[in-house]
């Protein structure tokens, strides 16, 4: 699977309460709740962003509460992927369950800028900047995971 | 090569001699926890999926804690859908409005976490449990629709950081300000995919109350889990709640640990968590002059019996400051009987506090004490993102429930009460009210 989008980039430690604040958490309606994504963060993030698109940040992307609605409400808006240096360990396993694609890459975390034309190949994991004619590699992810994204989530993984 | 306490239970639970760090395993859980908020979208997921039933009615535990009493009508549906659900599996630890208390107070109270167990929950700081020796952790919603069909969930083993705790603490300082020490040394992601172990002599010297503190912080410096080696104190707690047999694990000489930290309790000064992140952390003494709107004791933090009595201590014969708004909430029903049955209840009133039900409400902004362009509020819950109680330009300060009163009478942040000035008011309040029981009766 491949995807091209451009990129939107934050820093370290985005946390799942900027991602979705709790006030909005009853509702439970995915595609209501997406209209609120990143809100606290970028009040302009439903509006500006095309599907396709990745979200490119740094560490720690998606701290905080274990809120399956956070991964959920990016997938919701189009975001092809979420690169980062590094994710918070539930999001990590949240975006994986529910099919949300995520790399893990320093590189790209740093040297990508907000708006660049990115394309992904979630295969080999690389990750090509076209604005900059730059490519980074991502970690790969281990053959179980794998199997988790590549059958659309974990639910149809273990039918 | 020997395990941690951490992968000793994941080895059992995996039903294999051992397992070594970065292995990918599917475990047998023995608790599946949800709320009102992750168990919707895990009931969601569950039907989609139409599984037809759950791997054990009494191995999941459903908690209506977060908006509860339900805030408004898209609530009250939230709690509708997992009440139907409750009824129609017959799960057998379905607590409502009426029996139910914050999540991670009730489950260890109620004897339903014990040593030795595998336990997830679609929230995050379900790793409070790893306080009694269980590994620990929170997951999402379709993780837990998953084990609720299937009884397991999907690991990678983790490697440890290890906390050697020795001495004993100070008056006025508590296992909040141990926490929030470790996370301000640590950062935010600083335990991130790994587990927090703590270990040594110091244990002993922590009420269980203040263990749960400990580990259900865990996940705020970006760890799977926390947990505590058993000790004498930790089996008294659990035999007295746990009708069941418990496994009690203890890390292997050999085992690894990618760093032991050595932290004598002794030395801990009382801590809070500046605006907005966890590890922004000062010392009492670094906080300078900040005045406050409101303050919060509660949560699965520090709502549990001995957090109500460090408040009550510091709130007793004395008035809350004119400007403060104080909610106190009492984590579970059995925190709130006996803040009644020991004379709490009346110290808070008359503080000038107000008391609530059990609820989460204000720790994550959901109702209860939101907070209003500007504010600032000392809680003693445990996030302190941007706006996390409320608008993006209020400001949460975390600490202890001492600190957290302190404040409320003092008007700003203090280690501690003023004597003198305290003293003072109490005598004008007092002299007040004798006033106007003398106009009344002319």
């Amino acid at each position: 699977m491949n995807t091209v989008g451009k990129a939107h980039k934050y820093g370290d430690n985005v946390d799942t309460d900027v991602i979705i604040p709790a006030r909005y958490l009853n509702i439970s309606d995915f595609q209501e709740l997406a209209k609120h994504c990143m809100e606290d963060i970028d009040r302009d993030f439903v509006d500006k962003t095309d599907r396709g698109d990745v979200i490119v940040a740094g560490n720690n992307f998606g701290c905080g509460s274990s809120r399956e609605h956070a991964p959920a409400v990016i997938k919701e808006n189009g975001i092809s992927c979420v690169i980062a240096t590094t994710f918070a360990r539930i999001f990590y396993r949240n975006a994986i369950n529910i099919g949300l694609p995520i790399l893990e890459c320093s590189e790209a975390s740093e040297k990508i800028e907000a708006g660049d034309e990115i394309s992904v190949n979630f295969a080999t994991g690389t990750i090509t900047n076209q604005t900059k004619g730059q490519v980074y590699q991502a970690k790969p992810f281990p053959e179980f995971i794998r199997n988790i994204m590549d059958n659309d989530g974990l639910l149809n993984s273990i039918k | 090569m020997g395990m941690t306490m951490t992968q000793k239970i994941l080895a059992n639970c995996a039903n294999l001699d051992r397992v070594e760090e970065g292995q990918l395993i599917r475990a047998k859980l023995d608790m599946v926890l949800a709320n009102d908020i992750t168990g919707p979208v895990s009931i969601n997921e569950f039907e989609k999926n139409q599984f037809r039933q759950v791997f054990d009615k009494s191995k999941i535990s459903l908690v209506m804690d977060h908006f509860t009493p339900n805030k408004d009508i898209k609530s009250a549906e939230q709690c509708k859908s997992c009440r139907t659900f409750a009824k129609k599996f017959d799960i057998e630890n379905f607590y409502d409005v009426g029996n139910m208390g914050v999540e991670h107070a009730l489950l260890p109270e109620k004897g339903l976490v014990a040593a030795g167990d595998a336990i997830i929950g679609a929230d995050s700081h379900t790793c409070t449990y790893g306080a009694l020796g269980a590994f620990s952790t929170g997951v999402g919603s379709t993780d837990v629709a998953a084990a609720m069909a299937t009884g397991e969930a999907w690991f990678k083993v983790p490697s440890a950081l290890r906390f050697n705790l020795s001495g004993t603490l100070s008056p006025g300082v508590s296992g909040k300000d141990v926490i929030l020490h470790i996370i301000g040394m640590i950062g935010v992601d600083g335990a991130l995919y790994k587990s927090m172990e703590f270990v040594g002599d110091g244990i002993s010297a922590l009420s269980i109350d203040d263990r749960l503190t400990i580990a259900n912080m865990a996940i705020e410096a970006g760890a799977k889990n926390g947990i505590f080696q058993v000790d004498e104190l930790a089996r008294q707690y659990m035999d007295q709640r746990v009708p069941r047999e418990y496994k009690v694990y203890n890390p292997d000489d050999d085992a690894i640990y990618e760093k032991t930290y050595h932290i004598n309790l002794s030395s801990i000064k009382q801590t809070l968590s500046f605006p907005s992140l966890p590890d922004n952390t000062r010392t009492i003494d670094q906080v300078g002059e900040i005045y406050i709107d409101q303050v919060v004791i509660g949560s699965c933090t520090n709502g549990r019996l001995s957090d109500m009595a460090a408040a009550a201590e510091m709130l007793k014969g004395r008035r809350i400051h004119p400007d403060v708004r104080t909610i106190i909430i009492p984590a579970t029903q059995q925190v709130y009987k006996d803040c009644i049955k020991l004379g709490y209840m009346d110290v808070f009133i008359d503080a000038g506090c107000v008391v609530s039900t059990p609820t989460c409400g204000p720790c994550l902004g959901g109702h209860m004490g939101i907070l209003a362009a500007g504010e600032k509020c000392v809680a003693t819950t445990n996030r302190n993102f941007v706006g996390r109680m409320g608008h993006i330009e209020s400001e949460v300060y975390l600490a202890s429930p001492t600190v957290a009163a302190a404040s409320a009478v003092m008007g700003k942040i203090v280690g501690n009460v003023d004597a003198d000035i305290c003293e003072n008011i109490d005598t004008d309040i007092e002299e007040n009210i004798a006033g106007n029981i003398e106009e009344v009766k002319i």
